[in-house]
């Protein structure tokens, strides 16, 4: 790797470590880190399969509330770094990918919980009604958010690919990286069940039924779901709408009766 | 004194600065200084000396809530600190009681819309393009999800400015509920489908082997059976499980890799490939 990539690597690390707190352009998500990754190292097409596969496995993981998923940012990056430069299966980039997504959540915990300083000092700067001072703070903060995933990509982006690294992967038994291929067929149900369990939708279950039977018995393709969603989502909007009416029309009962007394 | 008003270009600086919402994001007050960086264009606008200092400490209070709608909630604050330092009868207190009180009915509606239909949908469609190697996989998850996020935050920020606290009551109305049990649906029907379709498990384990008459050889495997019952019954079994697993608060990474010592379990047994 030369200088130039690895400044751009780095550059990217940064670009998805911001993204894993701002989580509004959804740079850190596996897709887009693992291609840019694959594009700065010149093997975008590697980039971009590992990229889904990984993408598949995270679809669930999503901050909500105050709760912490596992880091999707560093995980893709660091993968893909060693994927891509070590030429390594994409078997042996989940099975890196997985630990690495704990590590990075102990991390950005960590990062999120050091940021209660610059809180503190916001507090200052406001007292002074110093608003340059409250914005430095903000943007402080999502600093040390972009180092904690461009520190460790720039560590193994000049550790990957020498034979000491190699080694470690391919110390990794076969059964090991196939196994792990196998079940990144399915580990993805993880993602679904958490995605379920957040929508919290009990009575909208038999939805989830007709999504899943169309798919067990018919040829659809993504965008014949969706359509077939959102025809169901119109039916649902109205029947619920009635049920309103009916609620009102009652209601207006109610307070008939209650003039009557 | 002149009237003080909020510019077009205030609120666009407010957009803009509303996509970093989420940068100094801390375990003690989470969104507070990225809401208030956020009102700052507004707040020095309407603001000078003592009033401002007030006015930027009654915006690093606690929030937190989902960052694309909390895009209205900024609006509808703005307009309510225009009318404040204008001189109409607003305390600090009902500024933050809007505030509280919106952030936690919005998040209820922008959690299901955005993180459990939008992205997993174009993310599992991306993902499905991606494995074939195709450029298509990340662009169309990136430019459809921030084209739709983008109108979001900007939308949310001129609607709520421009209609104020009359936005509140509004919200109160049935609007919202229809969006979030519409797109409930929406995203659990096509979730429905992903545990179908979209995850593979193959079990070739061989139960019986035979001749047929017309010299065919006929070969029974589990996947076989399973697949004559109902295709993708075994995603389909694994995903209640865990459900059942992460409501009993199983951290997920301790159930992937559960599922990981399964796979390679099975796979060195011959059961699964």
């Amino acid at each position: 790797m030369d200088s130039l990539q690895l400044i751009l690597l780095i550059l990217v690390a940064a670009i998805a470590g911001m993204g894993s707190v701002l989580d509004e352009a959804q740079t850190h998500r596996p897709l887009i880190a693992c291609t840019l990754v694959g594009l700065v190292l010149g093997d975008i097409t590697t980039g971009i399969i590992l990229g889904g596969t990984l993408e598949l496995l995270a679809l669930g993981w999503m901050n909500v509330g105050a709760a912490m998923a596992p880091d999707a940012a560093l995980a893709s990056v660091i993968s893909a770094i060693l994927v891509i430069v070590g030429h390594q299966s994409i078997g042996a980039g989940i099975a890196v990918a997985i630990p690495i997504a704990a590590a990075g959540q102990v991390l950005t915990i960590f990062v999120r919980t050091i940021t209660v300083f610059f809180q503190h000092l916001a507090d200052k700067y406001a007292a002074e009604g110093n608003t340059r001072g409250i914005e430095m703070c903000h943007f402080l903060g999502l600093m040390l958010q972009a180092i904690r995933v461009a520190v460790p990509a720039a560590i193994v982006g000049v550790l990957a690919g020498t034979d000491a690294v190699n080694a470690m992967l391919a110390a990794i038994p076969e059964v090991i990286t196939r196994g792990l291929q196998v079940s990144g067929g399915f580990i993805v149900v993880v993602g679904y069940a958490m995605v379920i369990n957040m929508m919290n939708a009990k009575s909208l279950m038999p939805f989830f039924f007709i999504g899943f039977l169309l798919a067990a018995f018919t040829n659809f393709n993504l965008i014949g779901f969706g359509a077939a969603g959102v025809i169901a989502a119109i039916f649902h909007i109205k029947s619920i709408a009635n049920e309103g009416n009916v609620a009102n029309a009652s209601g207006v009962d109610a307070v008939d009766d209650s003039d009557l007394l | 004194m002149t009237e003080k008003k909020v510019t077009k270009s205030d609120l666009v600086s407010m957009f803009i600065r509303s996509n970093f919402l989420l940068g100094s994001f801390n375990f003690e007050r989470m969104q507070s200084i990225g809401f208030c960086v956020s009102l700052i264009p507004v707040l020095k606008k309407l603001y000078q000396g003592e009033e401002l200092k007030l006015a930027l400490k009654r915006h690093l209070e606690f929030f937190n809530t989902q960052p694309f709608v909390a895009t209205s909630i900024m609006g509808i604050t703005a307009a309510m600190e225009e009318q404040k330092a204008n001189g109409a009868n607003i305390d600090e207190g009902s500024i933050s009681g809007v505030k509280i009180g919106l952030m936690g009915p919005l998040a209820g509606v922008g959690d299901p819309i955005f993180w459990g239909t939008l992205r997993p949908v174009l993310a599992a469609l991306g993902a499905g393009l991606a494995l074939t190697g195709s450029i298509i996989g990340p662009l169309i998850f990136f430019i459809s999800f921030n084209i739709i996020r983008l109108a979001t935050n900007w939308y949310g920020i001129f609607y709520g400015y421009e209609k104020g606290t009359q936005l509140v009551s509004e919200m109160g109305g049935n609007k919202l509920r229809y969006l979030t049990e519409g797109s409930s649906v929406l995203g659990l029907l096509v979730m429905g489908a992903l545990v179908s379709k979209w995850t593979s498990i193959n079990m070739p384990f061989v139960l019986s082997k035979y001749t047929a008459a017309n010299g065919k050889e006929v070969v029974t495997t589990i996947q076989s059976v399973l697949d004559s019952l109902i295709p993708g019954l075994v995603p389909l079994l694994l995903t209640f499980a865990c459900m059942y697993l992460l409501k009993k608060n199983v951290n997920p990474l301790v159930i992937i890799f559960g599922l990981f010592a399964v796979g390679i379990v099975g796979y060195a047994c011959g059961l699964l490939a």
